[in-house]
């Protein structure tokens, strides 16, 4: 007879040997280096330009993102409409993103039609014309759009846990209101568009079962644009923090509300510290996944959320370390004392072994989940070039993941975890 | 064509294995036939209930996650109103773990009154993250009960009202699982670096010993056919006017099912479609449109939502987009649009086929809707689709009688 409390023999992930598949490194003659992974089996692929065009590089508010996202609507040739239905009509995806640092272009579609695509991508980069009427559109829009986004408790608390921790005028702490739309000037995203795409810093990952004559067409079309490589830095762009005087604040955005968003952060040294990797065993012991010890206590055991995480923001520059949860209204101050108690626990107790291994198994069992495809392994390449780290820097996070002790973990709690440090912001 | 093999255990459980060599992975898919629709009108929400409660420990295992993670798995699951899906993924050297745990919670649960408790609270938070405390939140709990004034589809997956699941006893949960979560009701997909063999064995160690239960016949009225219009207006503290509009299509084995999938795309698919560039773009009345449908096993919906710009009357704004369903009922579409939304499919398709997590879990919903092999024929059945199809089915769904329209007005 089957004894079902017996569990099958597992090979435990941390004895895996685990290897990141490699990237291929070019460069156009312009200096553009060009990342690829080669690998998959359907015949599709994924190009993406990054630029050195984020919100940190602008002068006005929005700016960044407007240009961003006007980058599709309008070259001297085509309309809106033509480049969306250029790239739609040869089932190709199209997507724009703005972040901190960056901004991206990213195209996914069947290989079979790259070199159609490819010179529109190019005629992006090198003439859009913003028109004033799209403009007026975006402005309108993203103001409507900001207006229901405001009345959820999660985007406002969001966005201040934020400001508070970077300040309101760093770029990782500044947020957009509707008077920022109604400022920004054609000129402005022209000026921005130039300076940082058309003559920007830009580096390219492709990822698929690539076409051979992939390297040729980018050098084609993008190998003599006025592109710098993205190692290039004229003038290197500070911006000091400002992080908020009141540590702790209570804000009611909806009177009828049911729940409260709860967000608690506190500054974290960025990866190259030391200490980075060891939080981030630390983080996912604590709070980075459905058995980490916030769910647990505070989903599983009583009930106050649908769910509860903790992260380690992953800017290029400043990190943080960020608790956030939607709980019920009257159980907000209860989950608040909770995750102080685990942070408690954190700092008092030594983890035991076998949590401890668990963690590691599960780290090390969604590393490898991740590399999965070839749009997963150029991601995780893609971390590091954007960050100028090295590769050995992959192999050195398994190995702190593989012989992190608890003692370590202990210190780095007593070091990192203690609420003093921390901003506390409930938004009902 | 995407490679499998089938064979069913003695108890009734279907098995589906796909071996792709290509990934360290294993992906173990179990998917039950029961959704929100199998719900009693009194006590609803059970099905999504219920994928809480699989977490919470099975007979003879305490806890689901631990040995998981352990094993260097993650998994999760999702409810519709047509199916129950669980799935987990994790290297496929212990792949055993993620059979002994699925195996062991479909003997039976372990039906503990504090897990019950606590995600009856769980669910209760989700019902209030997503429905209660959103702007517009409960649009589909209006429209669901004016479109479906008979099928159970008349209310949403998370439940009818939060009392339901409130209520819940332990009693009503033993009752649902038994009814519904049984061998004979489930179908079982592994995929990844597996082998058909080995699979074999180990699925007929742990699960060829569960009893079968009995099989589960749906019994469901059929929605009639629409006669009259239906309309219903709504104020509430939102920022904006909406418009929200939907029809009933054909069920997902009809070929109006394939149909209503391109015709949502001509109309709704991205930069260039109809509404956005002619609502958005041109008129100015929407800052927001989409189209889309539900895809439901059983006759589901064609919506269209859009959210008005400021200043712009809901008349006019309905009055638009009646113009753009005429405009597509009188001349249907271009030869372009059809090749660029034949494009698309094959693209998209492409896509979804690269992770050996959306191939299981589509193998499994073929599987449950009559033979795993359909996940090779479907596709065949979007290229047969002409113009002419998607003018005749467009004047049929989008018949003023067969509508239902929600106003939904900003008190402000």
């Amino acid at each position: 007879m089957l004894n079902r409390t017996i569990a099958p023999i597992i090979k435990e992930p941390v004895d895996f040997t685990i290897s990141l598949p490699g990237c291929q490194k070019h460069t156009l003659s312009n200096g553009i280096e060009v990342y690829t992974v080669d690998m998959g089996s359907e015949e599709t692929l994924m190009i993406n330009w990054v630029f050195y065009a984020g919100n940190w590089y602008e002068d006005t508010k929005a700016v960044a993102a407007a240009t961003n996202f006007l980058l599709k609507n309008g070259t001297s040739k085509r309309s809106a409409f033509d480049i969306n239905e250029h790239f739609e009509y040869y089932g190709a995806y199209l997507s724009r993103s703005c972040y901190n640092e960056t901004s991206e272009l990213t195209l996914h579609c069947l290989n079979k039609h790259t070199n159609e695509l490819l010179p529109v991508a190019a005629e992006l980069i090198t003439d859009a014309v913003f028109p004033a009427e799209e403009l007026a559109i975006y402005k309108q829009n993203a103001k409507q759009r900001l207006q229901v986004s405001l009345q959820k408790c999660e985007f406002v608390a969001g966005r201040l846990i934020d400001a508070y921790l970077f300040g309101e005028q760093h770029p990782y702490g500044k947020y957009n209101n509707a008077e920022d739309y109604d400022a920004i000037q054609r000129e402005d995203i022209v000026a921005f568009y130039n300076n940082y795409y058309r003559n920007g810093r830009c580096v390219i990952f492709a990822a698929g079962k690539l076409p051979a004559d992939l390297i040729n067409e980018l050098e084609k079309h993008f190998g003599s644009l006025p592109l710098r490589s993205h190692r290039q830095e004229l003038t290197v762009v500070r911006h000091p923090l400002q992080p908020a005087a009141q540590k702790k604040s209570h804000i009611i955005n909806d009177a009828a509300g049911v729940q409260a968003a709860i967000r608690i952060a506190s500054p974290f040294p960025n990866r190259h510290h030391p200490d980075f990797q060891k939080g981030l065993v630390l983080n996912t012991l604590f709070g980075g996944f459905f058995g980490s010890r916030l769910m647990a206590n505070i989903r599983e055991d009583k009930g106050y959320t649908y769910g509860i995480y903790s992260y380690l923001l992953n800017h290029i520059h400043e990190c943080g370390w960020l608790i956030s949860t939607e709980a019920g209204r009257d159980v907000s101050e209860a989950t608040i004392t909770e995750i102080y108690n685990e942070m408690e626990l954190l700092r008092e107790e030594p983890v035991d072994d076998e949590e401890l291994l668990m963690t590691r198994n599960y780290m090390i069992g969604s590393i490898l989940g991740d590399l999965d495809g070839p749009f997963q392994v150029i991601g995780r390449w893609k971390n590091l070039i954007l960050n100028n780290i090295e590769e050995s820097y992959f192999h050195n996070s398994l190995h702190v993941i593989r012989t992190v002790t608890a003692q370590e973990l202990q210190e780095l709690a007593n070091k990192y975890l203690q609420p003093d440090q921390f901003y506390e912001l409930v938004v009902i | 064509m995407i490679q499998f093999e089938k064979f069913t255990l003695p108890n009734g459980l279907r098995v589906v294995v796909h071996e792709d060599a290509a990934t360290p992975m294993a992906v173990v898919n179990i998917m039950y036939d029961v959704g929100a629709r199998d719900e009693d009108p009194g006590k609803t929400g059970f099905a999504h209930l219920f994928e809480h409660l699989m977490f919470g420990g099975s007979v003879n295992i305490e806890d689901f996650e631990t040995p998981l993670q352990m094993a260097g798995g993650e998994n999760n699951a999702y409810t519709t109103n047509d199916v129950t899906n669980y799935y987990v993924q994790l290297p496929a050297e212990n792949l055993e773990t993620a059979l002994w745990l699925e195996s062991d919670r479909l003997l039976s649960l372990a039906f503990d009154e504090k897990s019950l408790e606590v995600q009856r609270k769980v669910v209760s938070e989700e019902f209030k993250e997503h429905y209660i405390n959103k702007p517009y939140g409960d649009v589909w709990f209006k429209l669901r009960e004016m479109a479906y004034p008979n099928h159970p589809y008349r209310w949403m997956t998370i439940g009818k009202e939060l009392s339901h699941i409130e209520n819940a006893t332990l009693e009503d949960v033993k009752q649902f699982f038994f009814k519904h979560y049984r061998p004979v009701n489930a179908i079982l997909v592994v995929g990844g670096n597996v082998k058909t063999v080995e699979v074999k064995t180990l699925v007929e160690k742990w699960f060829a010993d569960i009893p079968a239960g009995e099989k589960y016949v749906r019994s469901i009225p059929d929605e009639l056919p629409q006669t009259a219009p239906r309309r219903m207006e709504v104020k509430a503290d939102v920022p904006l006017d909406a418009l929200y509009k939907c029809w009933h299509m054909d069920d997902r084995m009809s070929h109006g099912y394939y149909v209503a999938d391109l015709i949502t795309e001509v109309l709704g698919g991205g930069g260039s479609s109809r509404l956005f560039q002619s609502l958005v773009k041109e008129k100015k009345l929407f800052s927001h449109i989409e189209c889309y449908h539900f895809g439901s096993v059983d006759k589901g919906l064609v919506a269209i939502e859009g959210k008005l710009v400021k200043g712009v009357k809901m008349e006019d704004a309905e009055k638009a987009v009646d113009e753009e369903l005429e405009k597509l009922k009188k001349d249907g579409i271009t030869e372009k649009e059809l090749t660029k939304i034949q494009n698309k499919t094959e693209s998209s398709i492409a896509f979804e086929d690269m992770s050996v997590m959306t191939r299981t879990n589509n193998l499994a919903f073929y599987e449950l809707l009559g033979d795993a092999d359909l996940f090779n024929t479907d596709r065949e059945k979007y290229f047969a689709v002409t113009r002419e199809d998607i003018l005749l089915y467009s004047r049929k769904i989008f018949d003023v009688n067969n509508s239902n329209t929600l106003c939904y007005y900003s008190n402000n």
